[in-house]
């Protein structure tokens, strides 16, 4: 792996100076306070809330659907993909049908969830599972579909009996392909938790910040815009850790090859 | 008067742990114009390091290259360098025909004519009737004849060539070997040709210098005096061939 | 080939059979999932009324001014990043602390500023197809391979001429595929943006038929928005087709 991280020195004064004309631009012009306060003011709000605040609440609630959504999309996901991708006849059945969902946006599923379960917890987690599934089962087919079939046969040799074949030598080879859809996946997940908040919510970060829209307070529905910022970073984060450990194999066969 | 000479010239990379590698250790030669000369040497003993700083694309840790006189500092006026990698070389957004315009407009050339001039090289090359074609059409050995048509669209006095056959099979490599001999006796370009194939560099070359292994020096220079036009089968059967080649071979192995 | 089509056809046309029969039958409260046929009916009603239709064009103004205003703003934006490693370093860290914004997120301050009007939907598409379009151009311009960037050097090609002959046109599938990505993205966001703060629109049309309980076409406005993703990805494969002929040709050999 290539080291050679200098420190970004031109790079962090340029975002220092865009955060200096922010505070400063925002504080001398006291009519533009109410759309743009300045980052200290936002900062208070967050620090105010981190203490004892609904924000933290809403927070709570807001990851709580989105890890109940992302592990239930990646459980299907998976399996779902895993199944056709393996089973060509399965996969030609399915195919015109996948075709045909694909092009609608999954947000457009929003009032037909409301419809159907209220607007509660499940309708969130349910149109968050819809939205979610898809780059996940679409990654997991393209994976098993680009197996060597070498792979394959080798497992048949061995007579694994089909189950076998599956879990250990399909999955594990289609891994990194289903890595890329759990990714995509991540981020998928978490707007669409946030998006339903807005459209049709009562608690959670989206409906939190919507909500301090509305009541013109701008600090507080920054504060909580950053949050959802940093929450979506440290999602990634993590599962980048996590994939780095899981994927070891695959990080040392990829180095060699670059070399 | 030597068109290319090349004085002291050596090559050091900094890997990224730090230490310097040296790929060129000191390599001095001449070439007078209208030559076709070649370096031969093992895989990875620096001979693209060495074409490349020919070419002015790589600056010498020490030593010169002056091309026509002028001491070489970035890429002279009157050179190409033709790559290993024709397929990352060519223009995928381009047809073979403006492949070849290509160098016309490089030289500075985008009249009328230069179509004409375009189409002749390309019929030159043996790809007559390939002109609208894209370089992911065409086998490899037909994507090597654009590229050279290209550089030779360029009119350069100097042709420089990275084992340009080298990745191609055997049969396809013996047929451009004798179509750049002819293009070459034609044209009157002077070039340098590096190989790892030393009956290729015997077949082509009135000259050959022999290189080490890393950090490459020249171990031995070779007249090569079979007369033109040399023939695939009549040069390489003559028993003076083999000798040099079982020469040159021993030479590198030690 | 085509006989998997048809079977996938077949399961389609057999699924949709039971739909119908599901629904009429009320095993399925037809109240929330009405039969099919009545969906299809209101859905043609509606666009010969002229009113699917209208609500279409409303979206697509607002989705095509953001998703065309992010191409002309970060494509160069991309390009320059690309070619200047100072210019790069400068602008990413500020890119990479705006990335991670989710752009349902940035709705309600675009609300702020712009109210419900077409700003805000702009303003929220724009915000969207930055980064796709940003990180794809920034990609092809700077993975180009030092062969190719060689090649122009020994043809003794200026820097501008580099640039304009070489670079551009080699980084274009790449700056194609921003392109492509961020089109299922302009979509969603424009739905979202009319479903959080808007009076019309497509968007606004399905969230508010459920409102009123006009089920069947609600269904009818999901179908008319599949029917639009469609059609953009044909239209823009087509563009794709006409501009990058010869991309498109690699493409589909490798297939």
């Amino acid at each position: 792996m290539n080291a050679l991280k200098r420190f970004n020195g031109s790079g962090w004064l340029s975002f220092g100076l865009l955060l200096l004309l922010w505070e400063f631009g925002s504080r001398a012009a006291p009519k533009l306070q109410l759309y743009l306060p300045p980052p200290s003011q936002v900062l208070a709000a967050l620090g105010r809330s981190a203490v004892s605040g609904p924000m933290v609440a809403h927070l709570s609630v807001t990851v709580g659907r989105f890890l109940d959504g992302y592990f239930l999309s990646a459980m299907i996901g998976v399996t779902l993909g895993i199944v056709l991708g393996y089973f060509r006849f399965l996969h030609n059945l399915f195919e015109t049908l996948i075709e045909f969902l694909r092009p609608m946006p999954s947000v457009a599923i929003i009032p037909v969830a409301i419809l159907m379960l209220g607007i509660g917890d499940s309708m969130i987690v349910a149109v968050t599972v819809y939205a979610t599934v898809w780059p996940i089962l679409i990654n997991t087919i393209d994976g098993v579909r680009h197996i060597d079939d070498v792979l394959i046969q080798t497992g048949r040799t061995f007579r694994l009996p089909q189950w076998k074949i599956l879990w250990r030598v399909i999955l594990p080879a289609a891994s990194p392909y289903i890595v890329t859809g759990l990714r995509i996946g991540l981020s998928i997940a978490l707007i669409l938790v946030t998006t339903a908040e807005m459209v049709a919510g009562s608690k959670g970060l989206g409906f939190f910040i919507l909500d301090e829209e509305r009541s013109m307070n701008s600090g507080n529905m920054y504060a909580g815009i950053f949050l959802v910022a940093v929450l979506g970073y440290t999602l990634n984060r993590l599962f980048l850790l996590v994939e780095a450990k899981a994927m070891k194999w695959r990080h040392g066969m990829m180095a060699r090859q670059t070399a | 008067m030597s068109i290319l000479e090349v004085q002291g010239l050596s090559k050091n990379y900094r890997q990224t742990s730090g230490e310097s590698t040296a790929a060129i250790g000191n390599i001095t030669c001449q070439v007078e114009a209208g030559e076709f000369v070649s370096f031969v040497g093992p895989s990875g003993c620096g001979k693209t390091t060495l074409l490349m700083s020919i070419a002015g694309l790589l600056t010498p840790s020490a030593g010169r290259v002056i091309v026509h006189n002028k001491e070489v500092s970035g890429p002279p006026p009157n050179l190409v360098l033709l790559f290993q990698e024709y397929n990352k070389s060519l223009f995928a957004w381009r047809s073979v025909l403006g492949n070849v315009r290509f160098g016309l407009e490089a030289r500075g050339n985008r009249s009328a004519n230069a179509a004409k001039k375009a189409q002749m090289l390309i019929e030159l090359v043996g790809l007559g009737g390939f002109e609208n074609h894209y370089p992911w059409e065409l086998s490899g050995g037909m994507q090597q004849r654009v590229a050279i048509a290209r550089a030779l669209a360029y009119e350069p006095e100097l042709l420089l060539m990275d084992e340009p056959f080298g990745s191609l099979d055997a049969l396809t490599r013996l047929e451009l070997e004798d179509s750049l001999l002819a293009l070459w006796s034609e044209l009157k370009t002077t070039i340098v040709f590096i190989t790892h194939d030393i009956e290729e560099a015997i077949y082509l070359s009135s000259r050959i210098w022999v290189l080490s292994r890393r950090p490459s020096e020249i171990i031995d220079e070779i007249r090569i005096s079979f007369p033109r036009p040399r023939n695939q089968v009549s040069t390489r059967a003559e028993a003076r061939f083999m000798e040099i080649r079982n020469d040159i071979y021993r030479k590198i192995r030690n | 080939m085509r006989r998997r089509k048809f079977h996938g056809f077949l399961f389609l046309a057999g699924l949709m059979v039971i739909w119908e029969i599901v629904s009429q039958i009320e095993l399925i409260n037809p109240l929330i999932v009405p039969p099919l046929s009545k969906i299809l009916k209101n859905f043609t009603e509606m666009v010969l009324s002229g009113q699917i239709p209208r609500q279409i064009l409303l979206s697509m103004k607002r989705a095509a001014a953001g998703y065309f205003l992010a191409a002309a703003v970060f494509i160069p934006l991309g390009i320059l990043m690309g070619l200047s490693q100072r210019f790069y370093r400068m602008l990413i860290v500020t890119i990479e602390m705006l990335r991670p914004v989710p752009p349902p997120v940035v709705i309600p301050v675009a609300m702020l500023f712009f109210g419900l009007e077409d700003e805000m939907k702009i303003f929220v598409i724009f915000f969207a197809c930055a980064w796709p379009i940003l990180l794809n151009t920034f990609d092809g311009v700077r993975n180009l391979d030092w062969v190719l960037l060689n090649t122009a050097k020994t043809f003794g090609l200026s820097r501008a001429r580099t640039i304009w002959q070489i670079i551009l046109p080699a980084a274009s599938p790449q700056i194609m595929t921003g392109l492509r990505v961020s089109l299922p993205i302009m979509l969603i966001l424009v739905v979202i943006s009319e479903m959080v703060g808007s009076t019309d629109g497509i968007g606004y049309f399905i969230l508010d038929s459920q409102r009123r309980f006009k089920v069947a076409q609600m269904y009818a406005g999901m179908l008319s928005l599949a029917l639009l993703g469609y059609l953009l990805n044909q239209l823009f494969n087509l563009l794709h087709r006409r501009l990058l002929s010869w991309h498109w040709g690699m493409m589909r050999r490798v297939e």
